[in-house]
């Protein structure tokens, strides 16, 4: 039981930095309908992000925290600006294809600059509680109230603010939607800067409980991240939120009770069966095609 | 000026008359065939110009195939290298294990063929349950199937394992991986440019509307999708064969994306451009490898600009002459001589 409860936390904390990620895939596809592919590797830039002001700067955490996830938001905007702006009208797929790109070059820009895996240095002095045979440590703590704090901030900002409805407009019809005064262009731009943003803040979460980094951390988190998009529904942002405990709560479970290399199979080909019956993803609607 | 313009008019008519020439395909066939004999039995050519020929060949065995669903049905698989792992699991246990080792360059094709009808199988249980609904679900199922192949290899230890696998014999050699190449390049060319092709590009441009006019979407869908993992099987058996040791790593996600930046470099729903995508692209990698890491910069880079200047890639949904039927290329000149025709006389 007690062994239960320490891996339901340690999927808490993995389920919410796959939660944060999983919600730059979802706002820009609703708001694009495009899959940004390199979202992943932005959480990878943000995590470097943290390391160089850690490193360098000799912040502590808040200050490296908001630092990284403006250094990655603004590369988020300019990533829209210069490379998915102009292909707007253009195929979906070509789109895709340009994040593809996108992704490959901030890998191996990063590959480039750092060849070897860098180590994030301690920013929070973790101590470890033992509350009745679980040790919950401040760290975990920290990353899941955090994330929770930054995923209620966001749903309160789609939700209840004029920004907010002007993306959910965006996404419900975007050719009326220019036509009532709303600046399409800022609030994709600002859509951009959030979703990154977040997804720079899991970057540093995730550097700070495994602090060794690579260039190449952010595929596998970046695909799964995506995984979690979709099983909450593309699109739904409370459905990226689930989606992404979901899948944390599952890997470790896998990991906890069958060899931890089964933990890939076994989440994927969950995500098939759910899709078979569930082709939309938890709370996705379909979207049936007009003639 | 006037001069280069005149050489290239006088080459543009010769290469029309060329491509109306019945043969000319099945003579290159021939030639290139017996070109590659001679050079790999006499070893003519430098080793390592070799090798980068058989990975050209490939890599357009690998562009043509995916180009068949991401190009003419206008769907987004992204888990062709997980068919191109069974293949080359299922061809090197083969000649490894169960066909002879003393006599293995005669059982070669058919440990290829195995490997190809193994994709195929696979292809077909993923294809079952990805067309359900249109739209990125394809994009999902075969991108978690990539990675479902991958972790399941990993996982049998009787096979490598993550250690992966060798003691495979060279038996790729430049005939053989010709002689696949012009096979697959040749199929794919005729499946695309029959009856059934058609409906195939009639999935891409409107599927309700071809729906209605008779196509049986799914099924169509379910074929193409296995004959395109049947050829990435085969690729995987030549490329197992042409390196000696595979692990699981080498067929990842990168290596998916490898074969997509091929396909829509070289631009979607053509033959020509599939085959232009593999060899700018595998060359220019070999070519650029003195710029070490930044070469891998340079690249995605290249491919975001071309995507934003030329979103179709560079022969994007036009084909080259030499692979467009003889019957189209003649009403197409009748067509032309008769608006000259019309011109002239108005």
């Amino acid at each position: 039981m007690i062994y239960i409860l320490q891996q339901a936390l340690n999927a808490l904390q993995l389920g919410s930095i796959y939660a944060l990620i999983a919600l730059g895939y979802t706002m820009v596809y609703g708001i694009l309908t495009m899959i940004n592919f390199a979202h992943g590797d932005l959480f990878m830039v943000g995590a470097f992000f943290c390391f160089l002001i850690a490193v360098y700067l000799k912040l502590s955490f808040v200050p490296t925290l908001l630092l990284s996830m403006l250094g990655v938001a603004s590369l988020g905007v300019i990533i829209e600006r210069f490379a998915y702006k102009p292909l707007r009208n253009a195929p979906r797929v070509s789109a895709i294809i340009t994040a593809l790109g996108v992704g490959l070059f901030l890998e191996n820009f990063t590959l480039a600059l750092s060849p070897y895996p860098q180590h994030i240095p301690t920013l929070i002095n973790s101590t470890t509680w033992n509350l009745g045979g679980v040790s919950v440590s401040s760290l975990q703590i920290i990353i899941i109230v955090l994330s929770l704090a930054l995923m209620f901030i966001l749903d309160f900002i789609v939700q209840r603010t004029k920004v907010g409805m002007a993306m959910r407009a965006i996404s419900w019809d975007k050719t009326i939607v220019p036509l009532m005064g709303v600046p399409v262009n800022k609030i994709i731009s600002l859509t951009f800067a959030i979703g990154t943003g977040l997804g720079g803040a899991a970057g540093v979460m995730y550097g700070l409980a495994y602090p060794v980094i690579d260039p190449y951390m952010g595929i596998m988190v970046g695909w799964k991240a995506f995984i979690s998009a979709v099983v909450g529904g593309i699109g739904n942002i409370r459905g990226a939120m689930i989606g992404g405990f979901i899948l944390g709560s599952v890997e470790i479970m896998v990991a906890a009770f069958l060899p931890s290399t089964y933990r890939d199979v076994v989440s994927f080909a969950l995500l098939l069966i759910l899709l078979i019956f569930r082709p939309y993803g938890i709370l996705g609607k379909p979207h049936p095609q007009k003639v | 000026m006037t001069a280069l313009k005149k050489i290239y008019q006088s080459l543009i008519t010769k290469w029309q008359a060329i491509t109306e020439y019945r043969f000319f395909l099945p003579a290159f066939f021939i030639v290139g065939l017996l070109f590659c004999i001679v050079v790999s039995c006499f070893d003519l050519m430098d080793q390592y110009i070799q090798l980068i020929l058989m990975y050209i060949g490939i890599n357009i065995i690998l562009t043509v195939s995916l180009n068949l669903i991401n190009g003419y049905m206008g769907e987004f698989s992204v888990g062709h290298a997980g068919f191109m792992a069974i293949g080359a699991y299922i061809a090197s246990l083969l000649t490894i294990g169960v066909f002879p080792q003393s006599s293995g360059s005669f059982f070669f094709p058919l440990a290829v063929l195995a490997g190809g009808i193994g994709a195929a199988l696979i292809g077909f249980l993923v294809a079952i349950p990805s067309f359900k609904t249109r739209g990125d679900y394809l994009a999902i199922v075969t991108l978690a199937f990539g990675m479902i192949v991958k972790s399941i290899i990993e996982n049998i230890d009787a096979i490598g394992g993550p250690r992966g696998l060798l003691g495979m014999d060279k038996l790729s050699t430049l005939p053989w991986v010709f002689f696949w190449t012009a096979l697959s390049v040749w199929i794919i060319r005729n499946l695309v440019y029959s009856n059934f092709g058609r409906g195939v590009l009639s999935i891409r441009e409107d599927e309700i509307a071809s729906d209605l006019m008779s196509v049986n979407t799914r099924q169509v869908k379910v074929i193409v999708f296995v004959v395109s993992s049947f050829f990435a099987g085969i690729a995987g058996g030549l490329f197992a064969h042409v390196l000696q040791y595979i692990n699981p790593r080498m067929f990842d996600i990168i290596k998916s994306t490898d074969i997509l930046i091929m396909v829509y470099l070289g631009g979607i729903g053509s033959i020509a451009g599939s085959i232009l995508g593999a060899v700018i692209y595998t060359v220019l990698l070999e070519v650029l490898r003195p710029l070490g890491v930044w070469r891998m910069v340079f690249m995605p880079l290249m491919l975001v600009l071309l995507m934003i200047y030329r979103p179709r890639g560079i022969m994007g949904l036009r084909e080259s002459r030499l692979f467009t039927p003889i019957s189209d290329l003649l009403s197409m000149k009748f067509h032309r001589q008769k608006k000259e025709a019309d011109n002239a006389s108005s």
